[in-house]
C-alpha cells in the first residue's frame, strides 16, 4: 500500500521546507522511525524519521528544492520488496541511460551534453567501475556525454557528480568543459584534468582554482548578509572595558560552579547578563524598524552567535531577562550543545530580539559585525588582554581590557543612544566583582 | 618506574610494553609473566628487566625451550582464575603451540558452555626488516586470524601498546599481542600516565583524507603515514588507517572511509595470499562494492618461505615507503 510523505512542519510558523538529501533511493528498504531524508529549513537540518516500513518508491521533490509544508515529497510502498528491477542496471553498458519511470513528476533529464553529444569511445565505457555506474544512476548523468579526468580518460566518481552538478568537484569538471581555455597559452594542449586538484574541493577544504558549491546553509548566510546590510543603515562604536574584577571573579567561581553545574562558567553569561540589563534601561535598542514606526519589542531573547563546522547558528536564549547568570550559563551552554549536535529546532533559531557575538573567542581585538535578522544592535565581546592602563589617581597599572563593539541601525537610534548604551553595558560589567546573583 | 598518573611520558615502543606490564603486575596479583628468559635474563628485549627481583620467581616465571607448555599451563592457569601474560620469545617459535592455542584457548568459553573462560594474554615479537632471517622475522597474524575465540592486536604506537596491551590483560577471552620488534626502539611517542584501555576491536585513523583509504598495521602503519605525508606535500589526500586489532576487524571506520575515499589499498608485511588484506578486500567488495571506484589493491610480502638473511633478500621481501608512495599516486590518479 503506498504511502505518501508530505514536507513536515519543522516548527511553529515554518510554512516551508527544503530537501536538503535523500538517505535512500528509490528501491531502498526503509524501517519504521529510520531517518531517509534531511529537511533544511532557514538553518535547521532535521532527519526525518519514516512513519511506515516499506520500499521508497518514488522521490516527488528533488535535492535543493523548496516546497510548502504538507506537499508530497515521497511515496513508501508499504508491502514487500521493490516492485520493479533497476532498469538503469540492465542498460548496455555502451548506451545512455533510460530516465527512471517517475508516474507523479517526471524526472527532468540533465542536459545530455554541455558540449553537444556523445564524448566517450566505448573503450572509456567498458571500465566504469561500480560507483561511477551507481552514481549515474542515481544521478541521470549519461555518462557517453561525461568526460573523464582519470587515468586513460577514465571517468571517476568525481565526474559523475561533476556532470550531475552537485557534487563538490562540479565547478571544477563543468569549467573545463564550459569555459574556454583562458589560463592555457597553448591551445593545442588538450584539456589538462587539472592534476593538483585530485580530491573535492569543499568549503573545509577549498582547492585553489575552484569553486566550492553553496550548501543551504551558505546560501541562507550570504542571503541574509546582503540583505540585512542592504536595508540597515549599519554605525559603528566601541568602548573598552575593564574586566579584570571579572576575569578574577570567574576564576575564583568556576571550578565551584563546573562542578555543581555541571557547565563551564565562561565570561558569556556575564555579559548577556549585563545586556539584558542595559536592554532594559535603553529600550530602543531591543527594537525593530518598519515604515509604520519602530516596534519596541516586549520581550528580550538574546541570539549566541556559535560556528558549527562550516557554518554559523544564531541560537536564541528566550526571555533571557527571566534567566540569573547560573541560569544563564545553562540555557547557553544547552544550545551550544545542540548547535554542535546539529538538533537545533527552528524554534530555537528564532524569535532574537539582540544579538552577542563572542568574537574574543577566536582572538579578535575589534570587529564590525553585521546586523541580524532586522534587530536594532549586535555587540561583540573581543579577547581579554592584559593591557597598561592609565587609572583615577594617575597610575599606570596592568588590567584585563575587554573591547565591546556594537553595530546598530542606524533607522533606529542615534549614536547618543548608542553610546549611552555602550557605556552603560560597560559600567554593569566593571562593577561586578562579586559572585553575587550566580 | 614513573607513578604520575597524569600528563604523559615520551617512551619508545619496550618502554610502553615494559611499563604497562609493570603497572599491571603492580595493580593485580594474579598477573603473572611466563616464557623464555623472562625472568633472570628479563627478556631479550629487556622487556621484565628487573621483574624477577621485584615481583618473584613465582610470578615472573622462566620456562624451559617449549612453547606448547608455555601456553598450555598458562590455559590452565587461566581457567582457573589467574592472568597469565605468556611470552613466546619469537613469533617464529610459536608453532609447537599453535594447538594449545587454537585448540584449547580459543575454545575453552564454548566448550565449558560458559563455565570456564580463558583471560590469557600471548605476547610475541613478530615482524621482519631487522636482518632477522628465517627465525626472527615472520608474521603470524593471518595463521590464527581464521580462528574464531581468538582476538589478535597489533599496534604500533606507544600509547596504542599501553591502551590495548591493557584491555588485552582485562579481556577475559584469550588476546594474542603482536608486537613488531622492529618498531621497538624505533618509534617513540606520548603515552598518557595512569591507567587506560583501548577497545580492542577499534582502528584508528592516523591521517586523515578523502582520496584514497589505505589500511595498514605493523612497522608498515609508520611508512604509510610517511608516504601520505610526501603524497599531501603534492596536494594528494590520502587517509591512513592503523588497523591496530587484526581480530575482531574494525569493519565500520575500513567501511566508512572507503565510502568516502571510494579507493582502497591495504599494507602488509605478510605474505600476500589469503592475508590480512584480502579479508579486509572480500569485506569491503562484499559491503561496499558499488562505492567502489577504482579496484582495490594490496601491498604485502612476496609468497616466498621465509624472509632471507641477504640484505638484498630482505630489501626484496619488504615495500619502501618510495613504493607505497608509488602506489598511492597511482590509486590517487587512476
Amino acid at each position: 500500500m503506498p504511502t505518501t510523505i508530505t514536507m513536515p512542519q519543522l516548527g511553529e510558523s515554518v510554512t516551508e521546507g527544503t530537501v536538503a538529501q535523500w538517505l535512500k533511493k528509490p528501491g531502498d528498504a526503509i524501517e519504521k522511525y529510520e531517518a531517509f531524508v534531511e529537511i533544511s529549513t532557514d538553518k535547521v537540518t532535521a532527519e526525518v524519521p519514516s512513519p511506515v516500513s516499506g520500499v521508497l518508491k518514488e522521490i516527488i521533490v528533488k535535492e535543493g528544492e523548496t516546497v510548502p509544508t504538507g506537499t508530497p515529497i515521497a511515496v513508501i510502498d508499504e508491502v514487500g520488496a521493490a516492485t520493479q528491477p533497476e532498469p538503469a542496471l540492465k542498460a548496455p553498458h555502451a548506451s545512455p541511460m533510460p530516465a527512471r519511470p517517475q508516474p507523479a513528476r517526471p524526472f527532468v533529464a540533465r542536459p545530455a551534453s554541455r558540449n553537444g553529444g556523445a564524448l566517450n569511445p566505448p573503450e572509456v565505457l567498458r571500465r566504469v567501475s561500480p560507483a561511477v555506474r551507481r552514481l549515474a544512476r542515481e544521478n541521470s548523468v549519461d555518462l557517453t556525454t561525461v568526460r573523464g579526468t582519470g587515468d586513460q580518460g577514465r571517468i571517476t566518481a568525481n565526474d559523475v557528480l561533476a556532470a550531475a552538478g552537485q557534487g563538490p568537484a562540479a565547478a571544477m569538471a563543468a569549467g573545463i568543459m564550459a569555459a574556454p581555455q583562458t589560463r592555457q597559452p597553448a591551445p593545442s594542449a588538450p584539456a589538462p584534468p587539472a592534476p593538483s586538484a585530485p580530491g573535492r574541493s569543499t568549503y573545509d577544504r577549498p582547492i585553489p582554482g575552484t569553486l566550492v558549491p553553496l550548501s543551504q546553509a551558505r546560501k541562507i548566510i550570504a542571503q541574509r548578509m546582503v540583505e540585512s546590510k542592504h536595508t540597515a543603515p549599519h554605525a559603528w562604536t566601541m568602548v573598552e572595558v575593564d574586566v579584570t574584577d571579572l576575569w578574577n571573579l570567574r576564576q575564583r567561581e568556576k571550578d565551584r560552579f563546573q562542578r555543581e553545574k555541571g557547565y563551564a562558567l565562561t565570561l558569556l553569561p556575564f555579559f548577556i547578563h549585563a545586556v539584558v540589563q542595559s536592554l532594559k534601561a535603553y529600550p530602543l535598542m531591543n527594537a525593530r524598524f518598519s515604515d509604520e514606526g519602530i516596534q519596541v519589542l516586549k520581550e528580550i531573547n538574546v541570539g549566541i552567535a556559535v560556528a558549527v563546522g562550516s557554518n554559523l547558528m544564531v541560537p536564541v536564549i528566550r526571555h533571557a531577562d527571566n534567566y540569573s547568570i547560573a541560569g544563564l550559563v545553562v540555557e547557553a551552554g544547552k544550545l551550544i550543545e545542540k548547535a554542535r549536535a546539529r538538533k537545533l529546532t527552528a524554534d530555537d533559531l528564532t524569535g532574537g530580539t539582540f544579538t552577542v557575538n563572542n568574537t574574543g573567542a577566536n582572538g579578535s581585538v575589534l570587529s564590525a559585525p553585521i546586523l541580524n535578522g532586522g534587530q536594532a544592535g549586535i555587540v561583540t565581546m573581543e579577547a581579554v588582554v592584559k593591557r597598561p592602563v592609565v587609572v583615577d589617581d594617575d597610575k599606570i597599572v596592568i588590567r584585563s581590557m575587554m573591547n565591546v563593539c556594537l553595530s546598530l541601525d542606524h533607522r533606529v537610534v542615534d549614536g547618543a543612544i548608542a553610546s549611552a548604551f555602550l557605556v552603560d553595558l560597560k559600567k554593569r560589567l566593571e562593577a561586578r566583582r562579586s559572585g553575587e546573583g550566580l | 618506574m614513573a607513578v604520575a598518573t597524569t600528563g604523559t611520558t615520551t617512551m619508545n615502543n619496550v618502554e610502553a610494553v615494559r611499563h604497562t606490564l609493570y603497572e599491571a603486575l603492580k595493580a593485580d596479583p594474579k598477573t603473572l609473566i611466563m616464557g623464555e628468559d623472562v625472568g633472570a635474563r628479563g627478556n631479550v628485549f629487556l622487556i621484565t628487566k628487573g621483574f624477577l627481583d621485584e615481583f618473584g620467581p613465582e610470578r615472573i616465571i622462566d620456562t624451559p625451550l617449549a612453547e606448547a607448555s608455555i601456553v598450555g599451563i598458562a590455559v590452565g592457569m587461566a581457567m582457573e582464575g589467574l592472568k597469565p601474560i605468556a611470552e613466546i620469545q619469537f613469533a617464529d617459535f610459536i608453532y609447537p603451540a599453535f594447538n594449545q592455542i587454537v585448540g584449547e584457548a580459543a575454545k575453552t568459553r564454548y566448550r565449558s558452555n560458559g563455565d570456564y573462560t580463558c583471560p590469557l594474554v600471548i605476547r610475541t615479537p613478530y615482524g621482519g626488516g631487522v636482518r632477522g632471517a628465517l627465525s626472527h622475522s615472520v608474521s603470524i597474524e593471518a595463521l590464527f586470524y581464521h580462528v574464531p575465540g581468538l582476538k589478535i592486536v597489533a599496534p604500533s604506537f606507544p600509547s596504542d601498546i599501553k591502551g590495548l596491551l591493557n584491555a588485552a590483560i582485562e579481556d577475559p577471552d584469550p588476546v594474542m599481542f603482536l608486537e613488531h620488534k622492529k618498531t621497538y626502539r624505533l618509534v617513540k611517542g606520548e603515552v598518557p600516565n595512569g591507567h587506560f584501555t583501548i577497545p580492542i576491536g577499534k582502528a584508528d585513523i592516523k591521517v586523515a583524507g578523502d582520496a584514497l583509504t589505505v589500511v595498514s598495521y605493523g612497522f608498515y602503519v609508520h611508512q604509510a603515514i610517511e608516504a601520505a605525508k610526501q603524497l599531501a606535500s603534492e596536494g594528494l589526500s590520502v587517509e591512513v588507517i592503523d588497523l591496530r586489532s587484526i581480530r575482531p576487524m574494525d569493519k565500520t571506520t575500513i567501511l566508512e572511509s572507503v565510502r568516502k575515499t571510494r579507493k582502497l589499498l591495504i599494507i602488509q608485511e605478510d605474505n600476500k595470499f589469503g592475508g590480512i588484506g584480502a579479508e579486509i578486500s572480500a569485506m569491503v567488495v562484499e559491503e561496499a562494492f558499488f562505492d567502489l571506484d577504482a579496484p582495490i589493491r594490496r601491498l604485502a610480502g612476496p609468497d616466498v618461505p621465509a624472509m632471507g638473511y641477504a640484505q638484498t633478500l630482505e630489501e626484496e621481501f619488504m615495500i619502501p615507503t618510495s613504493r607505497m608512495a608509488d602506489v598511492m599516486r597511482e590509486m590517487v590518479k587512476f
